[in-house]
């Protein structure tokens, strides 16, 4: 994929430069203006509004971060985050099975989720040599793929063969998971280690510390990781395969580190996700994550070819204050929750379709 | 075994694997269950008919150059809109079932028409817009079902008065009309011809369009755009009438399916339709870039037969135990279908 063309900015005079700022930002500002007229047509309670806004950006945005570096190394969206958002899942089941309970718990899912994403991601990422330039759509095709074989391993396999023997998580033929897990032993447990509470007219507004914290982690590990020799290898990567080979970068090594990193980080992103609902849809959480975080990276300003932390964290924001705010609009607006709800999902859609439009057509001119 | 490597060579690896698959599966239902076999290879044949014209539609796109066009769901959500129409006013019957067709026919000509135009922006990535034109358009239309003018109170919801019902039930309109129509008892099932000779009917049209001047004018195009360029074809009027036929037929073919299932689903019902529609034609072997008749006819059948095929073979020899089995189908359509379609996207020559 070839790297976006960068505008040249500084030879352009004062107003052009405003507008070229505009044109640049137009995915946001126009998202903010929505999320605007959302937020004064739903008539919430504004204290209600930012404690659901912390709430989601606690839950979404480690998810959202780890598609940063498959941009970055040129592959685009990566839509194969599902891979390891089911590896994240298979080890909340695992943890659930062995009624393991408390924050150490939910350390252990994280940490047995590792190597799962590690080898997975790693397939993943030999499959995504193979489809160069479609790397997006065989992300998309393969976690809809890897979700029959998830149906498949849960759904028939769990109880006689695979040795869950839990029978809270079991259905009650005693074969295959239920289709709504409970997650008792983690639920919550990050967001409440250290809770802060603020009183704000009348309200009082929680915010999730530590869940904070390990985000902000992330962001300076990306950063710093970036910047490192391997991630300088990758942005090369990135922009130029061609240049990159003959600069004695190994190109297939490097975006198969890519995906496998990505696939990491969706895997925790998705036990924080769920650990912060409490509740696992055990056979549809993990097709969830992928389109929506990818609508969220989108939103802030991220295109195919540049994403930044900073995108990321805009674009949570405004996506899950549409989100919000969506279907009591569509209450008070046209009379009818479900528009809203649907309006929203329009919204995302058409928000992947219309950059990926934008991409595609940028690269044919260029 | 090297006559079996043979075999699966000469067929195409795609073709080979699912015909062993199916001849597997008939065998197991012959030895190891009572279900008659007859009425068995009977659904198979209504299943494909059922299927055969929406994997038609990907063929004029195809051959186009624009690859497999996963956006179909903009011309199936064209086609509900012209039933749903029609039904609203009221009119039964084979006209409600042809109007439909020209109705939804004549929007997803427009409809394609647009859509070619964003695709011609997008060169190289018109598969993944594709797929997300199709999303927007699924709900898009699910916004206008909530809010549609309808009259009819067979169609709007029953509680609060207002919108279109999830599924709208065609008995009293045109349901099963084309599969009944000349059928011809088969054991303990029958035979569509009314169906099935509607479908090859739209495959002899497409065949003979695709051999005239303007068909061969569209392939040539897709096959080679700058030769094609070069030879005075108008390569983007080809593509756009490349897409437009695919739409049309996207929405003539969700009419064919829905009056054979009866049933006329709304909302999320064609969302994920695109996927094993493009399974099917990539069974037949198609690839990214090529596309014909025979691809379509083979690959119909040979999906749709598996899957129909699959449900009681498996009910009947595993599912003493319990409904859990009743998902078997519909795992192995996840996995069969994205599996053919992953492999046809990795394939070295296809790029």
């Amino acid at each position: 994929m070839a790297a976006e063309p960068v505008l040249p900015l500084v030879e352009e005079p004062g107003t052009n430069r405003v507008k070229s700022a505009m044109v640049q930002n137009i995915v946001p500002i126009l998202f903010g203006l929505l999320c605007l007229t959302g937020v004064l047509a739903a008539q919430i309670p504004f204290p209600f509004l930012i404690n659901e806004v912390v709430t989601r950006l606690a839950r979404n945005l480690f998810l959202v971060l780890s598609l940063i570096i498959p941009v970055v190394a040129g592959m685009g969206l990566n839509f194969g985050i599902v891979i390891g958002a089911m590896c994240g899942q298979i080890s909340l089941i695992i943890v659930e099975n062995a009624e393991w309970a408390g924050i150490d718990a939910l350390l252990i899912a994280a940490l047995i989720s590792l190597p799962l994403s590690l080898l997975f991601g790693f397939l993943t990422g030999l499959l995504m040599n193979q489809a160069k330039g479609r790397e997006m759509i065989t992300g998309m095709i393969l976690a809809f793929f890897a979700n029959g074989i998830y149906q498949l391993l849960f759904l028939l396999m769990a109880g006689p063969l695979i040795p869950l023997r839990n029978e809270k998580i079991l259905l009650p033929t005693g074969v295959g998971l239920r289709n709504t897990i409970d997650l008792v032993g983690t639920k919550h447990q990050l967001d409440e280690l250290v809770r802060v509470g603020v009183p704000f007219m009348g309200l009082k507004l929680f915010f999730p510390i530590i869940t904070f914290v390990v985000i902000a982690l992330l962001c300076f590990g990306l950063r710093w990781y970036l910047n490192t020799r391997s991630g300088h290898g990758l942005r090369a990567v990135g922009q130029d395969m061609h240049v990159a080979e003959i600069a004695g970068i190994h190109v297939n090594r490097s975006r198969i580190r890519a995906i496998i990193l990505s696939t990491m980080l969706g895997g925790i992103g998705h036990v924080i996700w769920l650990h912060s609902i409490g509740t696992m849809n055990t056979y549809q959480s993990h097709e969830q994550v992928g389109p929506y975080a990818i609508a969220a990276l989108l939103v802030g300003g991220a295109t195919v070819a540049r994403a930044t932390i900073w995108h990321a964290i805009l674009g949570t924001f405004l996506f899950h204050t549409l989100f919000i705010v969506s279907p009591l609009a569509g209450q008070t607006l046209l009379g009818s929750a479900q528009i809203g709800e649907y309006f929203r999902e329009f919204v995302s859609y058409a928000v992947i379709g219309v950059t990926l439009a934008l991409h595609a057509w940028k690269t044919a001119r260029a | 075994m090297t006559w079996a490597v043979d075999l699966i060579k000469g067929l195409g690896i795609t073709r080979g694997i699912i015909l062993l698959f199916l001849v597997g599966l008939w065998i197991l239902a012959t030895l190891a269950t009572s279900l008659p076999l007859t009425g068995l290879f009977a659904d198979c044949l209504i299943r494909t008919g059922m299927n055969g014209v929406l994997v038609l539609a990907l063929v004029p796109a195809v051959r186009a150059g624009v690859g497999l066009n996963f956006g179909i769901p903009l011309g199936i959500v064209c086609g509900l809109f012209g039933m749903v129409t029609l039904m609203d006013m009221n009119i039964r019957g084979y006209s409600s079932l042809f109007g439909a067709m020209v109705l939804g026919g004549g929007i997803g000509a427009l409809a394609g028409f647009l859509y070619a135009r964003l695709l011609e922006r997008v060169k190289g990535q018109e598969m993944m817009v594709g797929i997300y034109v199709g999303f927007a358009a699924v709900a898009g239309a699910s916004i206008y079902w909530l809010v549609a003018p309808v009259k009819n109170p067979e169609l709007v919801w029953p509680l609060g008065g207002a919108g279109l019902r999830n599924t709208l039930v065609l008995a009293d309109y045109y349901s099963q009309y084309l599969d009944k129509l000349g059928a011809i008892p088969f054991g303990t099932g029958y035979i569509p011809t009314g169906l099935l000779a509607f479908w090859l009917g739209m495959c002899g049209l497409l065949a003979l369009f695709l051999k005239t001047k303007m068909g061969t004018a569209l392939t040539a195009a897709g096959a080679n755009e700058r030769f094609a360029e070069a030879s005075g074809i108008n390569v983007t009027r080809m593509r756009t009438i490349g897409v437009i036929l695919s739409t049309v037929l996207g929405a003539i073919g969700i009419v064919i399916y829905s009056q054979s299932y009866g049933f006329v689903q709304l909302y999320k019902g064609p969302l994920l339709m695109a996927f094993p529609t493009v399974a099917a034609l990539l069974i037949g072997g198609a690839t990214v870039r090529n596309a014909t008749i025979t691809h379509v006819i083979i690959g119909t059948f040979l999906f749709q037969s598996v899957l129909t095929t699959s449900l009681p073979v498996v009910n009947e020899i595993v599912a003493k135990g319990g409904s859990e089995f009743g998902n078997i189908p519909e795992i192995a359509r996840l996995i069969i279908s994205n599996g053919i379609i992953l492999y046809a996207l990795t394939r070295k020559e296809s790029a």
